[in-house]
């Protein structure tokens, strides 16, 4: 029989204000098994606890209940209470009083009925449980970045420094990501490249760090400490070995029409590139869509002048599987496609930009050399106007846009603006906002400086239509300030366009079974505490794949993601969840169902001579990798004879659970 | 029929004599003229009993479980929607293909003493999903189903729910737990039941009301989801003439409308509506939008 003790919370005023904490604790006396129990103001806190190990002395406890707040808040916490005192740290069940009861009631006769069937429930899986041993797992000493961007390359760096290897996967052909498309950044208007560049090569140098570009994971099985990825890295064409990334290749290509990815598709590029003159690696790439050898066989240019002999039309994709301790994603982001907004016209005019676009115009290795040209007819645009807000703060289910702000558009239409007015300072320069957020060290000053010292016309208002007029833009908005419309007749319109997790990472987040939200960015473990954790352990989040970001919060962030992954590799095994299925094996039939639902691949078959009361024979049993299961019982209640059960969350615990509530 | 039974038993008789099988599981004559019975034969001697024909309605997947672990293999006679019960065993490792010689037998629709039987009625098509050898006739190949297999579903839920719990209630009540629908379903081949298994809960316990004895039908039918063939045998055992391939056909139904058609028994893919996920679906909440209509 167990003794069972029961300390209810008050937590402050947060369950004592609506529920009758005493009359929950005088009401669990009255139930089987309890022997124990009190309440107190803070049962987290060192005398809480301390009043618990002091009970579990006195009364010989075998097992306790806190009725507190969620078990994502203190199980932990009570667990080590518990093993502190002599108790198996499993033996401790938690009623949540206060997130799935004080909280969202009012009525304090209501919350304390409620309370006290949590609780008598709590109790009722206590009687229940038994003992349970954590298992340990030893830890892969390496990391795995998803995603070659500023928030990758840092979080690579400060993994490496502290001298573990790191894996940068990469997508596209450099690494590099949406910093190197930039031209300046705020709020100090120094160079992006200036600034990126020497990571990128840093990366690239360092020993324990191996980028692996053009490549996609593609599959990752596994657990925190024991990830095993499988990466495929798309054919080049261009042997990485050879190639000196001289790019005469990519003067002499005679197919001109691929769209230049790192111009924004401003301008064509050939069928063999190189994305940038920083790029890393230094290698070109053959793009197969456009490559005349690859699609007609004739031509074979690149391999004719390159001496290296790099080239190699026959390379085939290269899987590479490897494995891991912690992973970090990285995934970043993209502009939102904004040609279904059809009131800013721009499908049908050239002269109506995104901001990358712009930058890309602006920037000294663009498309137009730096010099800001209008892509219609190549003359310097006299007026322009800027439209914040272009796809973000949308209503929800607003198919046209995001609910969220994309929190960098304010910035970088102000640094827009400003570069503009600084260097043609003969260009009016409008900007429609709704509100201009800048809660950044630096950041209001910055924008008081567009608008008040580099004469910046500050609109607010939105903008209900751009028409294409006799090479005009006419661009018709209002002006709520003076409560008039406007009407501006502009050279180009800049779209500070809302941005979107890559489209990659909704297949990644799947992978990992890492939990997004509606918006495809990555949910953190906690919103404030653990921001830089994804639920799913071992797995961490870097930059704008958990929500938009500018460029010091990422680094900040990659950093953070680093030191987590540094506290996990540097421990030589890692404490295992108990909590996992289990097959019994005299009822089990191997029908391979729990095989199928099993997200992480835990249960493989075994032909196993099982004996029981009348029963000797070889059957096909199911069996659970301990180390690989999560516990999430997705087996349990797909299995059809009930073979399948999961420790600590047995069919028989969840059962008293409801008929305590029921009863 | 008579033609393709001779053939058959010719057939097995070689198959017997040339060491092929050890043992032929076909069907003998019963106590009622309408009744055949599911028999084993293992001797030339014995198959002088073997019968095939209008009465042969049992399916004789499930027997076959009984035998998988006897020396040799086993010559059994199916019909063609047998074979998707044989074959949803052999997917769920129960049974062991190689063990078994399957004889698939032409069928032009069975019947009982009341006539034509339900599954004939709706009779799911001529294929044999395996076989080692067929045996039919022109005759035996042509479609004979004379209703929409859904037709008793879509009465059903044209009801209101109060009706539909009526007509439950009533149905059940005449259950007299007999098992012979568990006893009897190809789909039903756990081990251990969860109720004959006293640590599940539900097995040797005092009911507290009839209504828990009633979900004994609706339980079995979450456990065959996604597995049961609509063989039908179910109902034809019952004794109390309670339709319960009705609560089948709903699920399959239901299967088939949220997550496109699939038949158990067939083809060699591994998932299942069930036990499978993918993006398209359907959202948990479309129980309650359905529910409601």
């Amino acid at each position: 029989m167990q003794k069972i003790g029961v300390f209810v919370c008050w937590c402050g005023s947060n369950i004592a204000a609506t529920v009758d904490v005493e009359a929950v604790a005088e009401a669990m006396k009255k139930e089987p098994g309890v022997v124990f129990s009190a309440n107190y103001q803070y049962m987290c806190s060192a005398a809480g606890q301390k009043m618990i190990q002091d009970a579990i002395h006195e009364h010989g406890l075998t097992g306790i209940v806190v009725c507190s707040c969620s078990p994502r808040m203190h199980e932990a916490t009570f667990r080590k209470t518990a093993e502190a005192a002599g108790l198996n740290p499993y033996m401790v069940e938690i009623a949540n009083i206060r997130e799935q009861c004080s909280w969202i009631h009012k009525d304090k006769d209501m919350g304390t009925a409620k309370a006290i069937v949590l609780a008598k429930a709590a109790v009722a899986k206590l009687r229940n449980d038994t003992p349970l041993q954590a298992g340990t797992s030893a830890v892969t000493k390496r990391c795995l970045v998803i995603g070659g961007g500023i928030a990758g390359i840092q979080t690579a760096l400060d993994v490496a420094d502290a001298g573990y290897e790191v894996d940068i996967v990469e997508q596209r052909p450099t690494i590099g990501g949406r910093m190197a498309q930039l031209d300046k950044t705020f709020p100090t208007l120094d160079c992006a490249a200036c600034i990126l560049t020497p990571k990128m090569v840093e990366a690239s140098q360092n020993e324990k760090i191996n980028i692996i570009s053009y490549a996609n994971v593609e599959k990752v099985s596994g657990f925190v400490g024991n990830f095993k990825a499988t990466i495929r890295k798309k054919a080049r064409y261009v042997d990485e070995t050879k190639c000196t990334g001289c790019s005469l290749c990519t003067t002499k290509c005679p197919s001109r029409k691929g769209k230049d990815e790192f111009n924004m598709n401003l301008n064509t590029r050939g069928a063999i590139y190189i994305p940038f003159a920083q790029a890393i690696p230094n290698v070109a790439v053959i793009d197969p869509e456009q490559c005349i050898k690859l699609k007609t066989g004739k031509c074979g240019l690149c391999e004719k002048v390159c001496s290296a002999g790099a080239i190699n039309y026959k390379q085939q994709d290269e899987v590479i599987e490897r494995e891991y301790g912690a992973i970090v994603v990285a995934t970043g982001f993209r502009p939102m496609d904004v040609s279904a907004l059809n009131e800013f016209a721009y499908l049908d005019s050239p002269d109506v930009v995104t901001s990358l676009e712009f930058e890309r115009l602006m920037n000294a290795a663009g498309p137009t050399k730096g010099t800001l040209l209008r892509p219609s007819d190549g003359k310097h645009p006299k007026t322009i106007v800027f439209i914040q807000c272009v796809g973000s703060r949308c209503e929800e289910n607003n198919r046209r846009g995001k609910p969220y702000c994309s929190k960098i558009c304010c910035m970088y239409t102000a640094k827009h603006a400003m570069l503009v007015r600084e260097k043609y300072p003969d260009t009016d320069v409008h900007v429609f906002y709704i509100d201009v957020r800048t809660p950044g060290k630096n950041f209001d000053e910055f924008y008081r400086r567009a608008a008040e010292q580099y004469g910046v016309d500050y609109i607010k208002g939105m903008v209900g239509k751009v028409a294409p007029e006799n090479g005009k833009l006419m661009v018709q908005g209002s002006d709520l300030i003076e409560n008039k419309q406007v009407k501006i007749a502009a050279d180009m319109v800049v779209l500070a366009t809302a941005i979107e997790p890559d489209p990659t990472a909704r297949a990644i987040g799947t992978m990992l079974t890492a939990s997004m939200d509606t918006n495809d960015f990555f949910t953190e473990a906690h919103p404030k505490l653990r921001p830089v954790e994804s639920p799913t352990a071992g797995v961490f989040l870097s930059g704008v794949a958990q929500g938009p970001k500018d460029i010091p919060e990422t680094v900040a962030q990659a950093g953070a993601a680093a030191a987590k992954v540094i506290g996990l590799l540097a421990k030589d095994h890692l404490v295992t969840n108990p909590c996992v299925a289990q097959t019994n094996e005299l009822m089990c039939n191997g029908c391979s169902q729990c095989e199928k639902v099993c997200p992480y691949g835990a249960i493989t078959y075994i032909d196993k001579e099982v004996r029981g009361p009348g029963v000797r024979e070889v059957r096909r049993i199911a069996q659970v990798n301990p180390a690989v299961c999560q516990g999430c019982g997705a087996c349990t209640v797909t299995c059809p004879s009930g073979a399948m059960d999961l420790k600590g969350f047995s069919n028989q615990q969840i059962m008293a659970e409801v008929d305590a509530i029921c009863r | 029929m008579q033609e393709i039974a001779k053939r058959i038993q010719n057939r097995a008789l070689e198959l017997l004599a040339d060491g092929t099988v050890s043992r032929v599981l076909g069907w003998e004559k019963g106590e009622t003229q309408a009744d055949w019975t599911p028999a084993l034969f293992e001797s030339a001697e014995e198959m002088k009993d073997f019968v095939y024909g209008e009465y042969a309605g049992a399916n004789l997947s499930k027997y076959c479980l009984k035998l998988k672990r006897l020396e040799g293999r086993t010559l059994v006679v199916l019909k063609p929607c047998d074979t998707l019960s044989f074959h949803q065993l052999t997917k769920e490792h129960r049974l062991d293909r190689e063990k078994f010689y399957i004889i698939g037998a032409g069928c032009k629709g069975m019947k009982d003493e009341a006539g034509t039987l339900l599954k004939c009625n709706a009779c799911k098509g001529k294929e044999f999903v395996v076989y080692d050898e067929i045996i039919d006739d022109e005759e035996s190949r042509k479609p004979s189903a004379v209703m929409d297999r859904m037709d008793g579903v879509s009465d059903l839920e044209k009801m209101t729910a109060q009706q539909r719990y009526d007509f439950w209630r009533g149905e059940l009540s005449r259950c007299i737990r007999c098992n012979a629908c568990r006893n009897v379903c190809p789909a039903c081949t756990c081990e251990k039941c969860v109720f004959d298994n006293p640590a599940s809960g539900a097995a040797s316990k005092a009911p507290v009301t009839d209504f828990e004895e009633n979900m004994f039908h609706i339980i079995r039918a979450y456990h065959v989801a996604g597995r049961c063939t609509d063989c039908g045998e179910c109902s034809r055992v019952c004794p109390q003439h309670i339709p319960l391939h009705l609560l089948n056909r709903k699920f399959i139904k239901d299967m088939n409308e949220l997550y496109g058609d699939y038949q158990a028994g067939e083809g060699d893919d591994e998932r299942t509506p069930m036990t499978s996920y993918t993006k398209e679906d359907a959202e948990p909440g479309i129980v309650k939008e359905r529910g409601n209509a």
